[in-house]
């Protein structure tokens, strides 16, 4: 074996101290991207080294919201990937209409992107009022701004492309709002989201799920993280739920991954199985 | 020769899909390593991508599909709009976090995750393109003891590229687009 770097060790410590000293585990986080993460969080706070910021974390409080911040990275889009949206639309809500009230889990929500997708897809399919959005995301910050539903006007055009793309029937500027250089999304599409922390590493089960959308969150995950979600995915599903996951997500290494078949394998859409694997 | 290598990893930009052609053409049927390239071409459609160049190939062309094992001898395209990256345990990891540079994929994050993973048994190319993408990346291979390659930047299609990699990085090698392969060979102890 040859030694570790420097840099390695210090990873390790700081997942560590993040643990102990404050209770957030991120022991089971793919190291190549959290280290870059990690070493993002370094510059931005002037420190010459993992280890310095480590030995600030575990005295300064206040740097811990600014460290769940960092580590968060809420990149998303509206209506990104639009065939997976088209497919929503098209295959899974008109199954989801037989059920007289549909619960819908979004994990991972960052600034809620996903979450007025979908809102706006169930509108336009007629289901909305019967239907409940949990959004959730383990950043209060990324909480705060979802709820906000206040986007760059910059963004917009992009999804717009990607509303139509999906097969949106209006136009998306009939959803939100311009002033200045921001976009403000319509109330009326919040009326029936609930917001709320959540984390997949170790919170649990908290409701039956209709369909659980979790999208580009376990690609961060090692294995045994990922599998422990995917559990945690299957226990909150109805039998015949569906679970959505990222189009480049692979779970063919995770056992749960069995409980789960796929109804569109390119889109990664699936079905909970009938009976566990 | 250095000490061998585990993996080749490869950026290319503006002019990158002809200089890729050239590039794999060029590689020995036998040769033993995987090679992992991001390329921006500004195409979504990266098996449309991988499929041309499996055309002119004598290795497979796919896509780096998250969580697998490169295997020697094929070759891995980043799919668009992710990052990739090579995980501590040796597989690939994808990521859609930030932009890095307007770029994503981004190859400086190839690279340095690459140079960690393998520690410093690497070989990174750097070929044509038309941004800095890729310099900070093979300084960090170099750095560890892997073996950086540059194509000349008067011989590239968009010479910024190969010109800030040798500007902060340096090469072992720098040489044009038509010898790079034969090179790859050489460095691995095979000829085509
Ligand atoms: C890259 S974003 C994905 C956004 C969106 N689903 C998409 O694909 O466009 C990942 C999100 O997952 C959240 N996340 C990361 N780890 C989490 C955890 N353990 N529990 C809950 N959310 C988590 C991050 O805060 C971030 O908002």
């Amino acid at each position: 074996m040859s030694r570790p770097e420097v840099e390695e060790v210090e990873l390790e410590l700081f997942v560590r101290a993040l643990k102990l000293r404050h209770g957030y585990d991120f022991g089971e986080y793919a190291r190549a991207s959290l280290r870059r993460r990690v070493n993002a969080l370094v510059q931005a706070q002037g420190h010459g080294s993992i280890g310095e910021l480590t030995a600030r974390l575990l005295r300064d409080d206040a740097l811990l919201p600014v460290v769940i911040a960092g580590l968060s990275v809420p990149v998303s889009e509206m209506f990104r990937d639009p065939a997976v949206f088209r497919r929503l639309r098209d295959e899974v809500l008109p199954l989801l209409a037989s059920y007289p009230q549909i619960n819908i889990w979004q994990a991972g929500c960052a600034f809620g992107q996903e979450v007025y997708s979908l809102a706006i897809l169930l509108e336009e399919a007629g289901l909305y009022d019967r239907s409940q959005i949990y959004a959730t995301d383990f950043s209060d910050a990324a909480i705060a701004r979802a709820q906000e539903g206040i986007f760059p006007a910059r963004e917009a055009r992009l999804y717009s492309e990607n509303y139509l793309a999906a097969g949106g029937q209006h136009s998306l500027a009939d959803y939100y709002h311009a002033r200045y250089e921001l976009i403000t999304i319509d109330e009326r599409l919040k009326r029936n989201v609930t917001f709320a922390n959540h984390n997949l590493v170790c919170d649990g089960v908290f409701c039956e799920a209709h369909l659980i959308l979790c999208r580009n969150v376990l690609i961060y995950f090692t294995d045994p993280l990922q599998n422990h979600v995917l559990e945690l995915f299957r226990d909150s599903l109805v039998r015949s739920g569906f679970l959505c996951l990222g189009t480049r997500e692979n779970i063919a290494f995770a056992r749960a991954g069995r409980d789960f078949r796929a109804v569109d394998a390119r889109l990664r859409i699936f079905q909970r199985e009938q009976q566990r694997a | 020769m250095r000490a061998a290598a585990d993996l080749v990893v490869l950026g290319c930009s503006a002019g990158g899909l002809r200089a890729l052609h050239v590039l794999l053409s060029g590689l020995a049927a036998n040769f033993p390593l995987p090679l992992a390239a991001v390329c921006h071409t500004g195409s979504e459609d990266v098996s449309l991508l991988c499929e041309l160049l499996a055309r002119s190939s004598t290795l497979p062309v796919q896509e780096a599909s998250e969580r697998c094992a490169p295997k020697p001898g094929q070759i891995y395209i980043a799919p668009s709009g992710y990052h990739l990256l090579l995980g501590v345990d040796g597989r690939f990891a994808l990521s859609v976090d930030a932009r890095v540079g307007y770029a994503r994929p981004s190859i400086d994050v190839l690279f340095q995750s690459a140079a960690e993973a393998c520690r410093g048994r690497l070989i990174g190319v750097v070929m044509t393109g038309a941004n800095s993408d890729g310099a900070e990346g093979l300084q960090q291979i170099r750095r560890r003891g892997g073996v950086g390659i540059v194509q000349r930047p008067d011989d590239a299609e968009a010479s910024a590229m190969p010109s800030a990699a040798l500007e902060l990085a340096g090469a072992d090698h720098c040489l044009p687009l038509e010898q790079i392969a034969g090179l790859l060979n050489r460095l691995c102890g095979v000829v085509r």
